[in-house]
């Protein structure tokens, strides 16, 4: 290939083309190489190694331990074991809770505000998307004070005649306070005396610390939002004679959504929840800037034990151990929500007409679908694509610090 | 915006317009819930400590006070860590915007071998989580000598597959036919990228534009993992530490919230200059 980019490319192209395709895509293969593959490869020989943090990894004085690093948090009945299964108890939760509002909160916005007649449609928008945009740390410190003993959170509460918790600092799990209104003060000797990764059933049952809900309530604030525009890009996209006829056929408007508009957002949805469950089960920025695992470990996540552990207590080989568990876990639950949400041959029928393809722009694979014809952007995938894309990398770039 | 369709021009009815009524007192009364708590935060940065713990909900403060403001910009390294999120982000930004629609061109437009794996490469490193990577950033970041410095910062953000994903989709998305004119006419392929499409590209390009500035000033994990000194603290590092009580006694509310509200200020303003971009994707979209 002898051939320069500054010439022409009559008829045979390939040459210059492969050239600069090379050379146009050398940076990002570098860079993305280098901060990516490179350290997912390098973490993978930690994670199976006693390196203590001192000198290079790939020094001769590293041993390989096999699983060692791994047994000790799956089966190891020590403190790691314990840590490891609060926090995975802790995340559930949080997982169980916010994907589930953030997701019902966001359509629900988006069809208030994708109304037609709407006056001031876009400052509600510019309302409801304004979270998204601030950094985590900020509204973490705001979180902070709003949720304190004596703040504006409690204030309120205090004028309905409710005493509110000491949110921050409360260890107790809400499941566990709602029976104790009841009196249950404790599990059954079955649930108590059985544990499963150092934590007892009764404990695994017991919900999410109170303080913990405060921060599944900062991430249903912050990312419905995010979410609200995806959905609002998936209604516009809906050809309106679906509804229209359905209208004819003397449907009302409940009848409508729940029948009409909601399978057709099926792929919508579909990405609103991977891109969610992703998103909730790598929290790091709230816990190190608001309450680094406290009260009693009940906001330990993963993602921040596996921090503490390599960059406070130098277990560096547990640390990245950890990594690669959550990775496991994040993968068999998109892989989950795949199987029970997979498309129906029925609904894709119904769907052909709407041109919407499956899966449309989702980070876990999205189908290349070929160039598409310029009047793509007009009537079919070009908003949602955008929109997807936005809210895509701002869930991950939020979790990722935007060098994937 | 979508053009209104048929059959909704008719005068609303009473049981309409009651309707309608009681859809906007729930958007009204939710747009209130989004927006307080800034309100809430913008107040509280100017009042006294005294006053933010005993009126926790006031929008106006009992004394005005920018006690906290002064504070921050006098006695504090808040310029420093201000100063080096600027730097970063401007770095980080202009990084992605070329380099990302470079690459998206190529996938896009160019044919050449490896072009498929490279792709789905991509995908693939899209779908690591960023968690997984604090521990190895560090040990590759420490391991080529760049912990602890700008580069360590910057370079390794300076792309992202998301972005490149999001250029390719727009490449793919503008018709061909204006590239083989120019073609035609002599220009080499680095000119027909720089000249005639990326002039093209301005709506894709903004949202880059938007995301990687978002992103890197926003940034936190990336910059705990890649620096320990003080002089290279940004605000997001530095306002975490804050928040954990680093300057003194007491609650120390007005400032934190100060501190939080001034780093938003940046990202607000971007949100305002290119709302309708975000907003509405589809009209941004479409070249007029």
């Amino acid at each position: 290939m002898t051939t320069t980019t500054r010439r022409p490319s009559r008829s045979g192209l390939r040459g210059g083309e492969a050239l600069s395709g090379y050379l146009f895509t050398a940076p990002m293969v570098i860079l993305l190489g280098l901060f990516l593959v490179v350290p997912v490869l390098m973490a993978l020989w930690v994670s199976f190694s006693d390196w203590t943090g001192r000198g290079s990894p790939l020094s001769g004085n590293v041993n390989f331990v096999g699983l060692k690093n791994y047994s000790a948090l799956l089966t190891g009945g020590g403190l790691a074991e314990q840590d490891f299964g609060t926090a995975l108890k802790n995340n559930a939760w949080y997982v169980v809770l916010v994907v589930p509002l953030q997701t019902a909160l966001a359509l629900f916005l988006a069809v208030l505000v994708n109304r037609q007649i709407l006056k001031g449609r876009g400052f509600f928008r510019t309302a409801f998307y304004f979270p998204s945009v601030t950094s985590s740390v900020a509204i973490t410190v705001l979180w902070l004070f709003l949720f304190n003993s004596t703040g504006a959170v409690n204030k309120l509460l205090s004028y309905l005649g409710v005493k509110g918790p000491n949110w921050f600092n409360d260890p107790d799990g809400i499941i566990h306070n709602f029976l104790g209104l009841f009196g249950v003060k404790s599990g059954p000797s079955a649930l108590t005396n059985s544990t499963a990764l150092g934590v007892s059933w009764w404990d695994w049952l017991g919900g999410p610390s109170v303080a913990m809900f405060a921060f599944v309530l900062l991430a249903v604030f912050t990312t419905s939002g995010t979410f609200m525009l995806l959905f609002i890009a998936g209604l516009q996209n809906l050809g309106g004679d679906v509804t229209e006829a359905a209208m004819m056929d003397g449907a009302n408007g409940w009848q409508r959504f729940w029948q009409v508009t909601l399978p057709q957002l099926r792929p919508t949805l579909f990405t609103v929840l991977t891109l969610g469950l992703i998103g909730c089960w790598q929290v790091f920025d709230q816990i190190y800037t608001g309450t680094k695992g406290a009260p009693g470990k009940t906001t330990l996540t993963p993602a921040f034990l596996s921090y503490q552990s390599a960059f406070n207590n130098q277990e560096w080989g547990q640390g990245a151990a950890i990594a690669f568990l959550l990775f496991i876990i994040i993968v068999l639950f998109t892989l989950l929500q795949r199987w029970i949400l997979a498309e129906r041959k029925v609904s894709k029928r119904r769907m052909r007409g709407y041109e919407v393809p499956p899966k449309d722009g989702d980070p876990d694979g999205p189908k290349d679908d070929g160039p598409e014809g310029p009047d793509d952007w007009k009537d079919g995938n070009g908003p949602l694509k955008v929109a997807t894309g936005i809210a895509a990398s701002q869930i991950i770039s939020k979790n990722q610090g935007g060098s994937i | 915006m979508t053009p209104r369709r048929a059959g909704r021009t008719s005068r609303p009815s009473r049981g309409l317009l009651a309707g309608r009524s009681f859809l906007y007192a729930l958007l009204v009364v939710l747009a209130i819930v989004y927006i307080f708590p800034f309100l809430i935060q913008v107040a509280t940065s100017f009042k006294t400590e005294a006053d933010a713990a005993s009126d926790p909900l006031s929008l106006i403060p009992a004394t005005f006070s920018t006690a906290a403001f002064e504070r921050l910009f006098l006695h504090s390294d808040f310029p420093i860590w201000f100063k080096n999120s600027a730097i970063v982000t401007v770095f980080v930004t202009a990084g992605r915007v070329f380099f990302n629609s470079l690459a998206g061109y190529a996938l896009a437009r160019l044919n050449f071998r490896g072009r498929n794996v490279m792709f789905a490469g991509l995908i693939a490193v899209m779908s690591v989580p960023g968690v997984v990577l604090l521990i190895p950033k560090f040990l590759v970041i420490n391991q080529i000598g760049i912990y602890d410095t700008y580069a360590g910062m910057i370079i390794p953000l300076l792309t992202d597959a998301a972005g490149i994903f999001i250029m390719k989709n727009f490449f793919e998305s503008i018709p061909a036919s204006v590239e083989e004119q120019a073609r035609i006419d002599g220009a080499g392929t680095f000119r027909v990228f720089w000249s005639v499409v990326l002039p093209m590209a301005r709506p894709a390009l903004i949202t880059i534009v938007i995301l990687s500035f978002q992103g890197s000033w926003n940034e936190l994990s990336h910059f705990i993992v890649s620096t320990q000194s003080p002089d290279l603290v940004t605000l997001t590092k530095g306002v975490a530490s804050l928040a954990s009580g680093q300057l003194s006694q007491g609650t120390q509310y007005p400032i934190k919230l100060a501190a939080a509200a001034i780093m938003t200020v940046p990202v607000a303003v971007m949100f305002f200059i290119f709302q309708r971009q975000i907003m509405n994707a589809s009209d941004g979209a479409v070249k007029e």
